[in-house]
């Protein structure tokens, strides 16, 4: 099965607001999925859904071919569900390789062990992930002290740490600067093609959603609007209109 | 039918004074979101001013009521004067050292009050006018208690009119909302606060004034109050005025006819209210989720580091020092020194949950009680031995805090450790009402060790192996997968749960062993004693507990030894003093706005170079 994410009518209001409404689109293996859309277009609600945090008022999340609907985020990740978040979210009193290996543990389901000590429990896997998200030096850093494009890559490790199926990054790359945007996108389109995870990632900065992405999804007012690969939602003259604006366009038409 | 009349009444005229007590606290947290520990002592002085103002006066019809409103006045002066020169320079520091800081304040305001207006009880002067009864429906009602009823509606009124209809009032609305936008937009948030610190604190000592015909003055109002005030706070909801008032309502009824039904229930009603209510609505009646959840105890949480060679060294010094102390030690310093041990232990379980699990409990006596009660039960009821009752206890205490725990942990911050408080006054209550299996007042007696461990010496080493064994064996955990989980947890709810972790099914364990430990504590300690009584299970001994652990630091793996240690010295050098307890809030209040890391802390901030290991780097 190829579909690691279907997501079928997803809707969801906040008393009288509708911020996702009937949304519906596939992703599959190894593909990167990016949602973009104005601010309050419903982005993060429809991440949250999917990720458990919040429960749908109408509509189906399959993920590996499983109903998600009324399940709890550690049930969500029981699936191979990995996420990163908007506003970055790790744990502030222990060390990068500490933050890394609770992952891992959990990931073995050794959360409740009472025995040995973290200190010698799956270092070398946890050194693994710091290696491959390019933050290997940092290893013994606080997370509360550490720079914010440094916490981003923190959590890509640990979102990383379940071997996930599916990887949900709310704006992997917020708080970078341009040339390290590009080089931590390189890095995670490597990594999702060669363990074949499929990605579902918001992301404000146009570059790096059309230089990355394999295919759009375009939300407005929670509405799914636009739907295709990079060149068909560009010339998409609705995407144009609400979502880049009058002075982008005309840019764009330049070209 | 009138009988149910006069109950109803009755009912809503202790309502009355419940609200008046607690509209000034929910004000207090909504706006400054303190958890002021010390409203009950100004409730007392309230009372105690009013007595003396009212009996000063020239008696004619209106000295009554002016007795009243200058006492609220003063009482009211009085909270400026605590807000200003104390509560002040702790905004900044953490949640916890405000609470420390209004201990310190309750400690000061019950000697004084001892100095000022003497150890015995006052009966209150009557209300001219208002000092005898009507008929309703055929059944007698003080005036007073319908008095009480209007003058509560009066209050509930007039402080709806000041948040509704004055400038103050939207700006305090305003900073119940959301404090930082407030002074974004230039509101000086300084005298705001005393203003409203003004107002929590006049209308405490209102409320303590007013109950004087009912129910006099005495020196046990402070800490017998608050914990109803509390009750109430949190049902309503904390920051709403119309809920601490339904609250009230709610909880004076239901007492008002539960004890037509099972007159033993009085003391335990109120706070199985508060446990329903919690579970059913997390956040109160009309209470809201805080936005943004408050920072848990461990703060900054530094990087938990093993042990150093220097450290260990301290450690191995310290456990020889303990082998030799017999050696030197009288049979005075012994007992001083089992004692330090066994709060040690207690005050480590309390630092367990608190520090890496997040979780701050106002009610761990439920646990060293519960522990002290379980062994001396055993003992006395099924003539267990010793040994056998150390081994069940920790397991009983263990199963208490996972039934109590179940409800606990669904809160987080402030409301979880309200509801700690509450289970805690429940197991009081339970222990101090159900005479024929636990004693009640007269407590438990002739719990003494099996004749091996009779003599001092040997019991003084038991003790020590069992409570280093426990501290030690906490400390372990902390270093295990399951400690780094607590730690998740409490660190960022959010990402624990996104890497598959059950939060709070892991807190809810946290919490079960956190009280088995305390447990064991409390069961060696039935056996040091001899005895137990129900105030090992008082609000006032949690109080104690959170005391050594805030002495000690919150963020030091030390802190609660040094906490337990300094603490029964302190107690123990002080308790001498007429007035020790105006000492000893001296002095936390000099800790606390001189020491804001504890003293563990402030040493091992000091010494941490010397005891941490070379990094190369």
């Amino acid at each position: 099965m190829s579909k690691v994410l279907k997501v079928r009518n997803l809707t969801k209001s906040f008393g009288g607001v509708c911020a996702v409404d009937d949304v519906s689109f596939d992703l599959e293996k190894g593909r990167l999925l990016a949602m973009i859309g104005p601010n309050g277009a419903g982005k993060t609600t429809c991440f949250n859904l999917i990720n458990g945090q919040l429960k749908p008022d109408r509509g189906s999340i399959v993920i590996m071919g499983k109903q998600i609907a009324g399940f709890k985020p550690h049930r969500v990740w029981q699936l191979g569900v990995g996420r990163t978040f908007q506003i970055t979210a790790t744990f502030a009193s222990m060390s990068v390789l500490e933050n890394v290996q609770m992952a891992r543990l959990s990931f073995h389901r050794r959360t409740l062990s009472i025995f040995q000590k973290v200190r010698n429990l799956y270092v070398d896997e946890s050194m693994e992930l710091l290696k491959l998200v390019g933050i290997e030096k940092q290893r013994d850093h606080a997370c509360g002290v550490l720079a914010y494009g440094d916490l981003k890559r923190v959590e890509l490790a640990m979102a990383l740490a379940n071997d996930p199926r599916l990887l949900l990054m709310d704006e992997p790359t917020a708080g970078m600067g341009p040339a390290e945007r590009s080089r931590l996108m390189e890095q995670i389109s490597g990594i999702v093609q060669t363990r074949n995870i499929g990605v579902l990632f918001t992301e404000h900065d146009m570059d790096v959603v059309f230089t990355h992405a394999h295919r759009i999804i375009v939300l407005n007012h929670g509405k799914l609007v636009a739907e295709g690969t990079p060149q068909e939602v560009h010339a998409n003259a609705q995407v144009q209109e609400i979502y880049l604006g009058a002075a982008e366009t005309a840019r764009l038409e330049k070209r | 039918m009138g009988f149910y009349v006069a109950q109803f009444l009755t009912g809503w005229a202790d309502a009355s004074g419940l609200f008046m007590v607690a509209v000034g606290l929910t004000l207090i947290f909504g706006v400054m979101r303190i958890v002021n520990f010390a409203h009950g002592s100004f409730y007392m002085v309230g009372a105690y001013t009013a007595y003396y103002l009212i009996a000063w006066l020239p008696s004619d019809g209106v000295s009554f009521w002016i007795g009243v409103l200058l006492a609220a006045l003063i009482v009211g002066i009085i909270g400026v004067i605590v807000e200003m020169l104390l509560l002040r320079r702790l905004y900044h520091a953490p949640e916890l050292f405000l609470l420390m800081g209004t201990f310190g304040i309750i400690l000061i305001i019950q000697d004084l009050s001892r100095w000022l207006f003497g150890a015995e009880d006052l009966l209150g002067p009557r209300c001219p006018g208002l000092d005898g009864s009507v008929w309703i429906m055929g059944s007698l009602m003080p005036q007073y208690d319908l008095a009480l009823i209007v003058a509560a509606l009066l209050i509930l009124g007039a402080i709806w009119m000041v948040l509704n209809r004055t400038r103050w009032g939207v700006l305090v609305r305003a900073a119940t909302e959301d404090r930082e936008m407030l002074s974004a937009l230039g509101v000086n948030q300084g005298r705001l606060f005393t203003g409203v610190f003004f107002l929590g604190s006049f209308l405490t000592g209102l409320g303590g004034a007013l109950q004087l015909p009912k129910g006099g003055a005495d020196l046990l109002m402070d800490l017998n109050v608050i914990a109803s005030a509390f009750v109430v706070v949190v049902v309503g909801g904390m920051g709403s005025i119309p809920g601490a008032y339904l609250a009230a309502l709610i909880i004076s009824e239901l007492t008002a006819f539960g004890i037509l039904v099972l007159p033993q229930s009085t003391l335990v009603m109120m706070f199985l209210v508060m446990a329903v209510v919690l579970v059913i609505r997390p956040y109160g009646l009309f209470g809201k989720a805080e936005l943004a959840p408050h920072e848990p105890a461990g703060e900054s949480g530094a990087v938990l580091k093993p042990a150093s060679v220097r450290l260990k060294w301290l450690g191995a010094a310290l456990v020889l020092g303990i082998i030799l102390a017999p050696l030197f030690a009288g049979d005075f310093q012994l007992v001083l020194l089992i004692e330090i041990a066994i709060l040690a232990l207690a005050s480590m379980s309390l630092y367990f949950m608190m520090g890496p699990g997040g979780m701050v409990s106002f009610g761990h006596a439920a646990f060293f009680g519960g522990g002290a009660y379980a062994a001396a039960l055993m003992v006395y009821h099924l003539q267990t031995p010793m040994e056998l009752a150390l081994l069940l206890t920790p397991l009983a205490v263990g199963l208490l805090a996972l039934i109590i725990g179940w409800f606990c942990v669904r809160l987080s911050g402030v409301y979880l450790a309200m509801l700690t408080l509450a289970f805690a006054q429940i197991c009081w209550s339970i222990v101090f009402q159900w005479e024929e299996f636990t004693g009640g007042d007269d407590g438990i007696l002739s719990i003494w060790p099996s004749d091996w461990a009779e003599s001092r010496i040997v019991f003084y080493y038991l003790t020590m192996v069992l409570c280093t064994g426990g501290i030690l064996a906490m400390r372990h955990l902390l270093f295990t997968p399951f400690g780094y989980t607590m730690r998740a947890c409490r660190d960022s709810a959010l990402r624990s749960a996104s890497i598959g972790i059950y939060q709070k099914r892991h807190q809810w364990f946290a919490f079960a062993v956190a009280g088995a430990f305390a447990g064991l504590a409390g069961g060696i300690y039935v056996f040091s004693k001899g005895s137990v009584f129900p105030d090992e299970m008082a609000i006032s001994r949690s109080f104690d507990f959170l005391l050594m652990v805030l002495l000690g630091g919150v963020e030091t793996l030390s802190g609660p030894i040094a906490g337990a240690a300094a603490f029964t010295w302190l107690h123990d050098q002080i308790s001498r003093f007429e007035f020790w307890q105006l000492v000893l809030g001296c002095i936390f209040i000099i800790l606390v706005v001189a020491f804001p890391q504890g003293i563990a802390g402030f040493f091992s901030s000091k010494t941490e170079r010397y005891f941490s290991e070379p990094t190369d780097e």
